[in-house]
């Protein structure tokens, strides 16, 4: 019998908010963090979800006193601080770290690397920080890092590694990652539309999320994670590439219809045991095909779904953690969260799209995600 | 688990199971590797595309899935520079306002997993798969990663190993797990 491994502690700092609460209540009133900004010099300006910079330097200096921190460090501090001070680092707390750019604006007209762009650096800083105990984990596996970094927590605590683990994720906006993907056409023109018919693109975000990770074990008995304000259980997780092309979406779904099979498989829970799914849809045209044809080929056509990225952006590295975190709090609200700005369907197979905030009873919560290199990645989440 | 066929890539030099299988006089990256992908007659002309951490990885993997059925071969990488090679490039072509080109082709190379996803196209692999970026080599961490995923029954066997490059310094050790 494997070891069974929860979620039991979480937090996140983004533009809704420097707490879970906080960005909850800004949810329920239907507010995003989409909004226009001019991000790069003698450039049109962006739809993107940004977090204002002196609020989050007001935040910071409330608690902190050093300032030897770049702005996404300090949105990672800010965001893992009470995790720390609520559960114990011990020699077998595992620190994995979920990021796709890390420091990258660090580069910007530098003939050679600043130490803080190695992502092992800013993750050891982090650690560091807090006087973590072991090795830095990184994991940097483009948009699907978040999802998978909760798996990669699982799966090290079951292989007897760690004892329990801090999870963070974590991307910023940059001149870097705005530039890539509006090279690529792929920034909408519009505050952007997941599964909608006139959506135009993505827009990019920037968070940081944080989760406290446990397995079962003699010091932690169920009853002791009972004990705590809330648990899920990690019961399923899969990472499936599409082996089909390194920037575009397979348009049959391989990978993630896969990764959500294996992940349901491992779970043993059936379609129609899965009360609600929180989507990747980025708001582009083959993303959010791929995900229709996916979600239909596992038969989870009317399973009430949403996607996020209407109230933050794509939050890239951070958006997996944060959209799961936020999952859970429906489910612990027994709420159901609107896909903001879907008005009209726009794909080309039947999706229970969620439209206005509604009660419901959620148990097992399927979170996905996708991204370049034709990856993919499923976990299902079950409330204790 | 098993650890077989173990490809090393250093020093302008492929190392398959102990035997050199390619050296080239080339200290270049770019240029040993392909004289590397001509000599062994690799014959994917995809491989020019890729930037220099794809074809390393790619270079590594090739020696040691090109035989054999890797429908059930999961990808757990790892490496200490990410994508920094690429991203120095990609930045260089947005750091002045008045040469502002940024390239799709460079910006995709940007993300460390790139590498896996080229495998897996080549291999046709759909299978589990995971980068992690780790100050040093840590093997017994990527051979835990792996043993969940083969004791998962996820997979049947996993390619694992490091893929380090930035600039002219690098390095490929890489391996297969089987149960």
């Amino acid at each position: 019998m494997r070891k069974e491994v929860y979620i039991t502690d979480y937090n996140c700092v983004t533009p809704l908010g420097f707490d879970v609460a906080s960005n909850w209540n800004a949810l329920l009133q239907g507010k995003s963090g989409v909004a226009k900004h001019k991000v790069i010099e003698n450039q049109e300006a962006f739809y993107a979800s940004i977090i204002d910079s002196e609020k989050l330097e007001e935040e910071f200096n409330k608690f902190f006193d050093n300032k030897d921190f770049t702005r996404l460090e300090k949105m990672f501090l800010l965001s893992l601080k009470p995790l720390v001070e609520r559960h114990n680092l011990t020699e077998e707390t595992a620190f994995i770290l979920s990021t796709t750019k890390g420091n990258i604006s660090l580069l910007k007209n530098k003939a050679t690397l600043p130490e803080g762009v190695y992502l092992s650096k800013l993750a050891q800083k982090i650690a560091d920080f807090f006087g973590f105990k072991t090795k830095p984990i990184v994991v940097s596996n483009a948009c699907v890092s978040g999802v998978m970094a909760i798996a990669v927590a699982k799966n090290m605590i079951q292989a007897g590694r760690y004892k329990d683990a801090f999870v963070v994720a974590g991307d910023e906006i940059s001149e870097f990652v705005i530039s890539g993907f509006n090279s690529f056409q792929a920034i909408g023109s519009q505050p952007c539309q997941p599964y909608d018919k006139n959506r135009s693109g993505i827009n990019i975000g920037e968070a940081t999320a944080a989760a406290f990770i446990t397995g079962h074990c003699e010091e932690r008995s169920d009853e002791a994670i009972s004990n705590e304000s809330f648990s899920f259980k990690i019961s399923g997780d899969s990472a499936i590439n599409d082996a089909n092309h390194i920037s575009g979406p397979s348009r049959t779904g391989d990978g993630l219809y896969a990764s959500i099979k294996n992940a349901m498989t491992e779970a043993n829970v059936s379609a129609e045991q899965i009360n609600f799914i929180s989507a990747h849809g980025t708001a582009t045209i083959y993303n959010d095909e791929m995900e229709a044809i996916a979600f239909n080929r596992m038969e989870l056509q009317n399973v009430p779904l949403n996607s996020m990225k209407g109230f933050y952006g794509h939050c890239l590295g951070a958006s997996g953690l944060l959209e799961s975190i936020i999952s859970m709090e429906s489910a612990l609200h027994n709420t159901l969260i609107s896909s903001k700005n879907f008005e009209e369907m726009g794909v080309s197979q039947p999706l229970h799209i969620i439209k206005e905030n509604q009660p419901a009873e959620i148990k097992y919560i399927l979170k996905t995600a996708s991204g370049f290199g034709g990856c993919n990645a499923a976990i299902v989440l079950e409330k204790c | 688990m098993k650890k077989t066929d173990i490809c090393t890539i250093e020093n302008s030099k492929i190392i398959v199971n102990k035997e050199v299988i390619f050296e080239s006089q080339s200290k270049v990256f770019s240029e040993f590797a392909k004289e590397a992908y001509k000599s062994l007659e690799l014959n994917y002309p995809k491989f020019h595309k890729m930037d220099n951490l794809s074809k390393l990885a790619f270079l590594a993997s090739e020696m040691i899935l090109k035989d054999g059925d890797h429908s059930k071969t999961a990808i757990v990488l790892a490496n200490k520079s990410s994508s920094l090679d690429t991203d120095f490039k990609y930045q260089e072509s947005i750091n002045s306002q008045d040469n502002f080109f940024p390239s799709p082709a460079v910006f995709v190379y940007t993300l460390s997993n790139i590498c896996v996803g080229e495998i897996s196209i080549r291999h046709k692999m759909q299978t589990e798969n995971a980068f992690f970026v780790l100050d040093e080599f840590d093997e017994k961490f990527l051979n835990d990663y792996s043993e969940q995923i083969l004791e998962s029954g996820k997979a049947e066997k996993v390619l694992c190993g490091w893929v380090e490059l930035y600039q002219e310094s690098y390095k490929a050790f890489v391996y297969l797990l089987t149960n």
